[in-house]
C-alpha cells in the first residue's frame, strides 16, 4: 500500500482539478482544508470549492489512493469527507458553511477518535 | 383526502405534481435536492452567473417551462426539498433531512427517483480527474465548474458528443472523443432513430461541430484505459484499426449511458425483469406506469426515455393514479400520454442498440482491475470467489462473499459491470447470474438516524 503521507505531499503540489467559469455572486465564506484556509463563496459546493483549489479530497480507506469523487450527484459516494469536529459529510451535496474545518487523513487504526 | 406522495423533483416528479394538482389534489413531493428539475433540468444556484440559456441550447423552452409550471405549485403542494427517503416498509417512508428523521404514511406512491450513469470499470478509473459524464455536466451547471482543461470524452453513448459540445462552449478544450460502439451499429439503428428526426439531428449536428473543431472522434475502439501516477494524464485507446493512441488529458468523462436509480422501487415491491438490450433488470410496469398496489413508476426511473419521456410519463403516472382513486380523466389524455411515452421509450430503445454496452469488453477485464470502487475489491477477487469448492453461482451470495456492491453505493457503481462477470465466470446469460437487491439504508446515514423511527 502506498505511504499515505507522502500521497497527500503530490497531491499539495500537485494541480487543482476543477476551474471555474462562472463565479457566485454572493456572500464571501471561508473553510479549511489541513489548515489552509480556502476562500470561497455561499452557494458553492463543498466539492467544487476543494477541487478548484486542489487535485483531490481525500485518501481512500481501503486502497490508500487519492479520491476526488465520481458521479456529483449524491449516488457513488465517493466524495465522503470528514470534519475537524468528527462529522462526515458528501461533499458534492453539501454547501460550504463558514468555518467548516475539513481534514484529509482518514482516521487510522489506534488513533484516538 | 388520499395522500399521494411522489419521490423526486426531475421532469417526471413535477409533471406528475402538475397532474394531481390539475385535479385538485394536494401531493406531497419529495426530492433529496436542494432544488427542483432532477439532473438534466438541474437549475444552478440563483447567484451563479451561469449562461444557462446557452447551455441548455435547444432544450431551454422545456427547461424553463417546467421550472416555471414547478415554482406555480408553490403554496399547492406539500414540497419537501433536501430530504431523503432511505427506506419504504408497507406504506412507510422513512425519511431524512438535514440530519433529521420523520415518517411519511402513502395511499399512493409515484417513485420519479430518475438515473445515474452506467460506467464499466477501467484501468486508472478511481484516479482523480476522473468523473461520470453525467457529473461533468452537474459540475458545470451546479457549480458553474469545468472538470479539467483538456477533457476526454469516453465510454459508448450519445450523450458523449453533447457534453462535450458544452464543455466546448465554456472554453474547454476537448481532448478526445472516444465511443467504444462501431460505427456499424449506429447506422444498423438508423432506421429506429429516424422515428424522432428531430433527437437524430440534434445528434448528428452535435457530431459534426465536434469534427469541425478539430476534436479526434475515435468510433468503435476496442480498449480504454486511463493513464497517470496520481491523477489523469491521458487515455490510452485501440483503434478500430488495432492502432495505440496515447492522448494527453487532465479529466475524462466516462458513460455508458443511463441506469435507472430503482433502490426505493425495490423496496416498495417492483417485479424486476431483466431486459437483454439494456443489459440490466429493469422494473415492471403496465403502460401506464403501475408497478404494484398502490406503486407508481415514471420518468427514467421507470425505463430510459429521456427528458420528454419523463414528463409524459410522470403525467400518465399521475393520471393512473386519480384513475385509481375514481376521480375522472379523459381518456384521450391518457391515450396521447401513452403514445407520446412508448414513441420515446422505443427511441431510446434504438440508442441503446446504437450505442451498446460494450459485455464482451467487461467480461475480459484484467483480474487486477478495481471493479468496486467502494471496497476496492478486483475483477479476479471475484473470479476467485467463484471459482472454489461450493463457489457461490449468483450474484447477491458474490456480494456477501466479496463485498462487491457491499459499500456505500450498493453497486449504483459496480453492479453492471459485476453482473457480466459473474455471469461470464459461471458461463450463464445475465438473467442466470440473479439480481443484486436493493437494501435499506439506500444511502448512507447516520447510524443514530436510523435507530430512532
Amino acid at each position: 500500500m502506498p505511504d499515505h503521507r507522502s500521497g497527500q505531499m503530490r497531491d499539495t503540489v500537485g494541480r487543482v482539478q476543477f476551474h471555474r467559469v462562472a463565479q457566485h455572486a454572493s456572500r464571501p465564506v471561508s473553510i479549511s482544508f489541513d489548515g489552509e484556509v480556502i476562500a470561497t463563496r455561499e452557494g458553492e459546493s463543498l466539492l467544487a470549492a476543494l477541487l478548484t483549489t486542489r487535485g483531490s479530497l481525500r485518501q481512500h480507506e481501503f486502497d490508500g489512493g487519492r479520491r476526488a469523487g465520481f458521479c456529483l450527484m449524491g449516488a457513488c459516494q465517493d466524495c465522503w469527507v470528514e470534519l475537524a469536529d468528527g462529522r462526515r459529510l458528501r461533499a458534492c451535496t453539501t454547501l460550504v458553511e463558514d468555518g467548516m474545518a475539513v481534514v484529509s487523513q482518514v482516521r487510522q487504526k489506534g488513533d484516538v477518535a | 383526502m388520499s395522500s399521494v406522495v411522489i419521490v423526486g423533483a426531475g421532469p417526471a416528479g413535477i409533471r406528475a405534481a402538475c397532474t394531481l394538482v390539475e385535479h385538485g389534489l394536494r401531493p406531497i413531493v419529495i426530492d433529496e435536492a436542494r432544488l427542483a428539475g432532477g439532473q438534466g433540468y438541474r437549475r444552478p444556484p440563483p447567484a451563479l452567473s451561469l449562461d444557462i440559456k446557452r447551455l441548455m441550447g435547444s432544450e431551454y423552452g422545456k427547461y424553463e417551462a417546467l421550472h416555471r409550471d414547478f415554482d406555480a405549485l408553490h403554496d399547492k403542494i406539500d414540497y419537501r426539498p433536501r430530504t431523503l427517503v432511505w427506506a419504504i416498509d408497507g406504506n412507510m417512508l422513512y425519511l431524512i433531512s438535514d440530519g433529521r428523521p420523520s415518517t411519511q404514511t402513502f395511499d399512493k406512491l409515484i417513485l420519479a427517483t430518475g438515473a445515474m450513469d452506467k460506467v464499466a470499470p477501467l484501468p486508472g478509473a478511481t484516479l482523480p480527474g476522473v468523473f461520470t459524464l453525467g457529473g461533468a455536466q452537474i459540475a458545470l451547471k451546479d457549480q458553474g465548474c469545468l472538470i479539467g482543461r483538456h477533457v476526454a470524452f469516453v465510454g459508448s453513448s450519445p450523450l458523449l458528443t453533447l457534453a462535450a459540445k458544452q464543455y466546448r462552449q465554456m472554453g474547454a478544450e476537448i481532448a478526445l472523443i472516444a465511443d467504444t460502439t462501431p460505427l456499424k451499429n449506429k447506422i444498423r439503428e438508423l432506421p429506429t432513430l429516424a422515428k424522432s428526426p428531430r433527437t437524430l439531428m440534434r445528434g448528428i449536428a452535435y457530431q459534426a461541430q465536434a469534427l469541425a473543431s478539430g476534436t479526434p472522434i475515435l468510433s468503435g475502439v476496442t480498449s480504454i484505459a486511463i493513464e497517470g501516477a496520481t491523477r489523469v494524464e491521458g487515455v490510452r485507446v485501440t483503434t478500430a484499426s488495432g492502432r495505440e493512441r496515447t492522448i494527453a488529458c487532465d479529466a475524462v468523462a466516462l458513460g455508458y449511458g443511463l441506469k435507472p436509480e430503482t433502490q426505493l422501487a425495490d423496496l416498495a415491491g417492483a417485479r424486476f425483469a431483466y431486459d437483454a438490450l439494456f443489459n440490466l433488470w429493469l422494473p415492471v410496469t403496465d403502460a401506464d406506469g403501475r408497478a404494484a398496489d398502490n406503486l407508481y413508476l415514471a420518468g427514467d426511473g421507470a425505463a430510459i426515455g429521456g427528458a420528454d419521456a419523463a414528463e409524459a410519463s410522470g403525467a400518465l403516472a399521475a393520471c393512473a393514479v386519480l384513475t385509481d382513486l375514481q376521480i375522472a380523466v379523459p381518456i384521450s389524455t391518457m391515450q396521447g400520454l401513452r403514445r407520446t411515452v412508448s414513441r420515446l421509450r422505443a427511441f431510446q430503445r434504438g440508442l441503446a442498440g446504437a450505442f451498446a454496452w460494450p459485455r464482451h469488453m467487461i467480461r475480459q477485464l484484467p483480474d487486477d482491475l478495481t471493479l468496486c470502487r467502494c471496497e476496492d475489491v478486483s475483477v479476479g477477487d471475484v473470479r476467485t470467489a467463484m471459482r472454489r469448492e461450493f463457489a457461490p453461482v449468483e450474484i447477491n451470495r458474490v456480494k456477501a462473499i466479496t463485498r462487491c456492491g457491499m459499500g456505500r453505493c450498493q453497486g449504483r457503481v459496480c453492479g453492471p459491470a459485476l453482473q457480466e462477470i459473474v455471469a461470464e465466470a459461471a458461463h450463464c446469460s445475465g438473467t442466470a447470474a440473479g439480481r443484486l437487491r436493493g437494501q435499506a439504508p439506500i444511502k448512507p446515514i447516520a447510524l443514530a438516524a436510523g435507530s430512532e423511527p
